[in-house]
């Protein structure tokens, strides 16, 4: 699994980090979302869908193919 | 009941519509149209045609596609009241009733004041909140109404504490923004109080320009992007957005836990469970209940029917966090359920930007009531209780209780 954010999409509402906190965060002054990591363990890649699917702005794209 | 998907309004619907026997559940007319299909043709009070969505995923389409406008100055946006577009030409709109860019300019010199991180740090002075406002009420012994003594003051303190609002004028503060949201007030009251707080507040934005501070009135000031009068209007605006919303929620959520023992018991033998129980009871009773209003700013194919630009749809997220595709056995509370998907702050680019700090307070609100008052009961008959149906943030007025 590869993961991409499009931070002009984010409006930092924050579900990504509540959801996956160990791949999503948030930058300390413009809230707006960080990768702490684009590519997931396999233990946390159903929350990573889970938070693309949350994401309001639709930030967040997971990519399947090379995993 | 037959949907109308042409573009006739069904008769049987109204905005807002009766709410029925069950205060928790959406009203059964919704309900009602939803089994029949999730896009309804409805009138509003002025007559106009709008479109109901009762459906999540259609509700959730909506709100996260940018060819539907949160602007009420876009012709044929659906106003929920008289009231509602009156205050169009009297204020001038802050960024939940504007579009991109600008609504992104102005939110994003707030959401760093709403990163997860923040607020988990602001936990322990939530929680001393809390237990001084349990402390008072049960110092002053019940029957109490849990609403006045617990569920509004919390989040008004809360509120005081994140825009940096001296302790010495916390009263102030309090009866200010009691008036400003009571049914009880004239409008005369209303305005006075509404013209005092943002009085207050430009000058205490004033003063936090000359003595900088880590509040969110004091950063916004320092980013120089905004003056004196914008930075006290946000203030109003996050005191109107998470003051009535946050305190009804504890109330009504405490009155959906009174009536399901067995849920209260669970999260009692397990606090771990608060989490998401808070979520099921934000999806359960989802207060913004008369529908979160949208324009069409083009034609929109939505499941094969055709929404015209300029047409006005409402988005019921009530019927949706309801919505049996998604929440199987919906109209019962579980707080052991995955509730979130749910629709109760929203979705799309206007989703709450203060939803870590509202889950903070009413995660902390919640569980401490649990576990301080283990004999909480309703202190009248449930029968007697009265619900805020018609007013913009759903609720019960007064919640009588013992312990």
């Amino acid at each position: 699994m590869h993961v991409t954010i499009d931070q002009d999409r984010c409006c930092g509402a924050g579900q990504c980090v509540l959801t996956a906190p160990t791949v999503f965060d948030q930058g300390d002054d413009d809230g707006l979302v960080r990768l702490r990591t684009d590519r997931p363990e396999p233990a946390v890649q159903s929350d990573v869908r889970l938070a693309a699917a949350l994401c309001p702005g639709g930030a967040i794209t997971v990519h399947d193919s090379n995993t | 009941m037959t949907t109308v998907a042409n573009g006739e309004a069904d008769s049987a619907l109204a905005v807002p519509a009766d709410r029925g026997t069950c205060p928790f559940a959406p009203p059964p007319a919704y309900e009602q149209a939803h089994r029949a299909g999730p896009i309804n043709r409805v009138s509003l009070w002025d007559g106009s045609p709008c479109w109901l969505l009762t459906g999540h995923r259609q509700a959730r389409f909506v709100l996260g596609d940018r060819r539907f406008s949160a602007d009420a100055r876009v012709p044929g946006f659906p106003f929920l009241s008289p009231g509602r577009r009156e205050l169009l030409d009297r204020t001038t709109p802050t960024f939940i009733r504007l579009d991109d860019p600008e609504h992104s300019r102005q939110r994003r010199l707030l959401t760093g004041d709403f990163i997860i991180k923040r607020v988990e740090a602001m936990r322990p002075q939530i929680q001393q909140i809390v237990d001084e406002a349990l402390d008072r009420m049960v110092a002053h012994g019940g029957p109490a109404d849990l609403v006045r003594e617990y569920a509004l003051p919390v989040p008004s303190l809360v509120i005081c504490l994140l825009l940096g609002v001296p302790y010495a004028d916390h009263g102030f503060f309090q009866a200010q923004s009691q008036t400003l949201l009571s049914l009880n007030s004239s409008l005369a009251e209303v305005d006075a109080a509404q013209h005092a707080l943002n009085s207050y507040l430009v000058e205490l934005a004033g003063r936090k320009q000359r003595e900088p501070d880590e509040s969110v009135l004091g950063r916004l000031v320092a980013k120089g992007e905004v003056t004196l009068e914008e930075a006290a209007a946000m203030g109003v605006l996050l005191l109107v957005a998470g003051h009535e919303t946050t305190a009804n929620m504890t109330a009504l959520g405490t009155l959906a836990l009174l009536q399901n023992p067995e849920q209260a018991e669970r999260l009692r033998a397990d606090p771990s469970l608060i989490k998401g129980a808070v979520e099921e009871l934000l999806r359960y009773l989802t207060i913004v209940h008369l529908g979160i209003p949208r324009v069409a700013l083009e034609d929109v194919d939505l499941d094969g029917t055709l929404i015209r630009a300029g047409d006005g749809v409402l988005c019921m997220a009530s019927t949706a966090n309801w919505d049996e595709e998604v929440f199987t056995g919906g109209d019962r509370l579980d707080v052991t359920r995955d509730a979130r998907r749910h629709l109760a702050f929203g979705f799309g680019i206007h989703q709450c930007l203060g939803q870590p700090l509202a889950r903070a307070e009413l995660q902390i609100a919640l569980q401490t009531l649990l576990e301080r008052l283990p004999e909480l009961r309703l202190a009248v008959p449930f029968e007697d209780l009265r619900y805020r149906s018609d007013m913009l943030v759903y609720g019960v007025h007064e919640l009588p209780v013992t312990w």
